[in-house]
């Protein structure tokens, strides 16, 4: 197959998905709600995604004059180019990966850390209370928990002897890490939340408190790409989610793609689950959960991962 | 390749480190200062240094950047600052820095064009060094630099200390909890 082919199509297959993840949330969270949701356009509603970007498109693409409109216009594009950036170190099959290198873990990092200005300068252009407002709120929430989320991972690097995602993925033949990590699994799916601002952390967005946060002055497709690239951050967590602590492409009978989109298929359903189940915390709250529980314990994660493995190699 | 890769990254360093210091509005100007240190971290990636490019673009662009402009996205204060940044920027201030850089940079044209250095030879030599592994840079950090990396972490802690000390003495001054705040 041609090299180009190979990203192009998964380019394609990540940003339909994500324009489809928004029709199931909504199908699944009425479901949870005792709602039908919306099952009116084509068979289950499936339509109703193509209908929705009809809408957003025909809306009015409306830059404020009051805004600093080069910053107003880059600001959704970071989100996108940044989210999207992180597919091409996941190793989708065995011979399915778009970039294969070595330091592809902290390479995430820095993918996940530079999207913080994405919302910085959303909330900055937008020239507006609200959106400063929601954009302060992630940018320290961002930053307080991308910490751990670094600690949490370094587990993985200590079992693995490795930061290349392939590596990670061929040591979990014999054993998923979750059975080793199970502390660290967790701190990473809390900051992996965290830092996709996904519910119950979605309080740079908070509806009752702050109107919409660093997106209130944005509309039409400029909304519409923070609004996908929400969800192709939800994609992005599952998969690493799969990848790191799961074992990946491994498993029995069924070919490794189909695994791969199995497990990550589950996460999804699972950050779907946590939206319709738990409320949001407070502001202080969240910032003190993260610097005085969840901080200690990846450190002691860490440090134990560490102790064991020299104690074993002897 | 590498070479003219090189020279776009270095370009691009020298252009947006000049943007930072002319710009007016000052999260335009650290914009620009994030866009350097990914530059510099590109520099870094083409040396063979991966590990120290993800750094550098991890602590100072994805972290310290983060924060200087969370300050200073508090205190703009649009059009208002603006002016007042104009007003305090003039070219005439800026000459005597503008002297001591010309003849550095006269000094560098005199090196790189009349001095018998082996110059061409000791940047192919630097480009192609081998791939640099955080194995390699862990067993020197915690081998002969080990007092150097306790020195520092020493440093970093007396800071923190420090931050929390400061933050906490200002912190005890208004006896109100949240709650009550929110309740007056």
């Amino acid at each position: 197959m041609n090299s180009w082919l190979v990203p192009l199509i998964i380019l394609v297959i990540l940003l339909l998905l994500g324009a489809w993840s928004t029709w199931l949330e909504r199908r699944l969270l009425s479901l949870w709600q005792d709602r039908l949701g919306p099952n009116r356009v084509g068979p289950f509603g499936l339509f109703q995604v193509i209908a929705d970007m009809i809408k957003i498109y025909t809306k009015e693409d409306w830059i404020p004059p009051f805004a600093d409109k080069f910053l107003f216009v880059i600001a959704p594009m970071i989100v996108m180019i940044m989210t999207l950036l992180g597919f091409a170190i996941i190793p989708f099959s065995p011979n399915i990966q778009i970039a294969q290198f070595d330091h592809a873990l902290l390479f995430l990092l820095a993918i996940s850390s530079l999207s913080v200005y994405s919302i910085m300068l959303a909330g900055f252009s937008s020239n507006s209370k609200y959106a400063l407002l929601g954009a302060m709120r992630t940018a320290a929430q961002m930053l307080s928990y991308e910490v751990f989320m670094g600690l949490a991972l370094m587990g993985v690097v200590i079992l693995s002897d490795d930061f290349s995602l392939s590596a990670i993925v061929q040591a979990q033949s014999d054993v998923w890490f979750i059975v080793y990590q199970p502390l660290g699994f967790v701190l990473f799916l809390i900051a992996g939340t965290a830092e996709i601002h996904r519910a119950p952390f979605d309080l740079p967005e908070a509806e009752t408190e702050i109107v919409a946060g660093f997106h209130t002055e944005y509309s039409s497709m400029k909304f519409g790409m923070f609004f996908i690239g929400e969800y192709l951050g939800v994609i992005l967590i599952s998969s690493l989610i799969t990848t790191l602590y799961f074992g990946g492409w491994q498993g029995p009978f069924l070919p490794p793609i189909v695994w791969f989109i199995l497990k990550t298929g589950f996460f999804i359903l699972f950050f779907i689950l946590l939206r319709a189940a738990i409320p949001r915390p407070r502001y202080d709250q969240l910032m003190i959960f993260s610097w005085y529980i969840l901080l200690p314990l990846s450190l002691a994660n860490l440090l134990f991962t560490g102790a064991i493995k020299l104690a074993i190699l002897g | 390749m590498i070479d003219n890769l090189f020279l776009i990254s270095a370009a691009v360093i020298l252009i947006s480190a000049l943007l930072t210091i002319t710009a007016h509005n000052v999260v335009h100007a650290l914009l620009y200062l994030v866009v350097t240190m990914l530059a510099v971290s590109m520099v870094f990636f083409l040396l063979g240094a991966s590990f120290a490019a993800a750094l550098q673009i991890i602590v100072y662009a994805g972290a310290i950047m983060v924060l200087f402009i969370f300050v200073t996205m508090m205190l703009h204060q649009g059009e208002k600052s603006l002016a007042q940044e104009r007003h305090l920027f003039h070219f005439s201030t800026s000459i005597g820095a503008f002297i001591l850089t010309l003849i550095l940079f006269c000094e560098l044209i005199f090196i790189l064009f009349f001095m018998p250095l082996d110059i061409d030879n000791a940047l192919t030599h630097t480009y192609h060094s081998e791939f640099i592994s955080v194995k390699q840079i862990g067993k020197q950090l915690y081998g002969p630099y080990s007092l150097l990396v306790v020195i520092s972490a020493m440093m970093l802690l007396s800071a923190l200390i420090t931050a929390i000390h400061i933050s906490k003495s200002a912190h005890i001054l208004p006896k109100t909890t949240k709650n009550q705040e929110a309740k007056l």
